[in-house]
């Protein structure tokens, strides 16, 4: 079952978002847009070299991922507000060791939460 | 015998910090060049015509994504030759471990002040085969350095000793999606920036629309804006700057302003004066961050007109607010 798990989400997953099955999965609050498909794969929005047009610097063909999340999340129907005040939340680094893992499983047993021990999460947790 | 480290002393007269905080007078920054080699008199050189005349001194990270002396070198340098940097950490070449390790390396040589940014593409540079690493972005790396000023590496080892650091980061005020630039500010704010160097920018009705934004949502107050100002000498840089730099558009109207002046380099100048004036008009502007492509002298010419700086005698922001479209 843990191997087969991957699978089964890598096939659902990938044809849709592209996935590319970080093992700790955030779309809910990128308005359902990987963001592991930016060239930098920023977590927590877009670079200062998005093109006037709104296409990528890397990708000068592709539009931002972060400028479709950011209009998705606003605008997609059927998104739980909750999911969509959650878009500025400051995401941590990445756990490189989850890289390949279901983040079904993951999100199940808890291990997509769990931080560094040093990792702050900044003011919003005060505020929420 | 004073057994204190020496930074404890160097951080009191951190003035760059102190006016940030207190925005006693508009804070003055300037980048320094790159290096690529030769020794450090050529370096002392820049610094005897930067330190006098502004507050903090930028020290670049492999800008445009090419090869250069080390930000953390530099930075020493100009700490150990008397100036005040701002080491600026992007996250495009090193890893989490990589920039710990220069953070707390830079940090035991006294440098306090540092910029944190996302970094351009490698395929904006001369080596675009390399591999990027962004294995931290921008927001995460603001947050990361607060964590060592605050005591502990990311993985909650603790420091010997909490180092003295002044955090801020960078915003671009004209990048897409532009109505979510102010939130993407106050996310480093939140994460420990109190400071904010601003992207280049040549709509003056754009840099309005940002400041306004973070005077609304509390990021003015928080965190220090310095809007960035470039030095060219003729209308050939502005062209280079809208086509090859990531991020930063130049309106044909400005280009061609320069291009078709009598004197290219002096209707350069009088731009910058005119951003100059515009931004610091704008209720929320701490100050200007200077780069400067012209090395001729323009930087001090420019404080002196409008008496700014260390050696300036304006204490106040200028009210002229409509210099710039006028």
């Amino acid at each position: 079952m843990p191997k087969l798990l991957p699978l089964l989400e890598h096939v659902v997953k990938k044809p849709i978002w592209d996935c590319r099955m970080c093992g700790q999965c955030v779309l809910h609050s990128t308005g359902m847009t990987c963001p592991m498909t930016c060239p930098k794969t920023l977590r927590n929005g877009p670079c200062g070299g998005v093109r006037p047009d709104g296409n990528c610097e890397v990708v000068p063909e592709m539009p931002c991922v972060w400028v479709k999340a950011h209009d998705r999340s606003q605008h997609l129907p059927l998104i739980p507000t909750k999911w969509r005040e959650e878009f500025n939340h400051l995401r941590p680094p990445v756990n490189n060791a989850l890289q390949g893992d279901s983040s079904w499983i993951n999100l199940f047993n808890g291990k997509d939460q769990q931080t560094p021990a040093g990792w702050d999460p900044g003011e919003q947790r005060h505020e929420h | 015998m004073n057994t204190e480290p020496s930074n404890i002393d160097s951080h009191s007269i951190n003035v760059f910090e102190e006016l940030c905080l207190s925005r006693a007078r508009p804070v003055m920054t300037a980048e320094l060049r790159s290096f690529d080699g030769g020794d450090l008199t050529v370096v002392e050189k820049d610094l005897a015509e930067l330190t006098p005349c502004v507050d903090g001194i930028n020290i670049t990270d492999n800008p445009a994504a090419h090869a250069h002396a080390s930000n953390t070198a530099m930075a020493i340098a100009v700490k150990t030759l008397g100036g005040n940097p701002i080491m600026q950490i992007v996250c495009r070449d090193k890893n989490r471990l990589a920039i710990q390790a220069d953070l707390v390396g830079a940090s035991m040589f006294g440098v306090e002040n540092f910029c944190a940014l996302t970094g351009d593409d490698v395929t904006a540079g001369d080596e675009k085969e390399a591999r990027r690493v962004f294995d931290l972005d921008g927001p995460q790396l603001v947050s990361v350095m607060t964590g060592i000023s605050q005591g502990n590496y990311l993985s909650g080892r603790k420091l010997k000793k909490e180092p003295h650091m002044f955090i801020g980061a960078v915003e671009n005020p004209t990048a897409p999606p532009l109505a979510y630039r102010v939130d993407r500010a106050l996310k480093k704010v939140d994460a420990g920036a109190k400071f904010i160097q601003l992207q280049i920018c040549y709509q003056p009705e754009m840099l309005e629309n940002f400041i306004r934004g973070c005077v609304l949502n509390g990021v003015a107050d928080r965190a220090a804006l310095l809007p960035t100002v470039v030095f060219t000498k003729s209308a050939r840089p502005l062209g280079f700057l809208d086509t090859s730099v990531p991020g930063i558009s130049v309106p044909k109207a400005v280009i061609d302003r320069v291009a078709n002046s009598q004197d290219q380099a002096e209707e350069s100048y009088q731009l910058v004066k005119e951003q100059v004036i515009h931004a610091l008009g704008l209720p929320g502007v701490a100050g200007i961050h200077f780069t400067d492509f012209r090395h001729d002298g323009s930087l001090q010419r420019m404080l002196r007109e409008l008496g700014l700086g260390p050696l300036g005698h304006n204490r106040q922001p200028q009210e002229d607010k409509n210099a710039y479209s006028s």
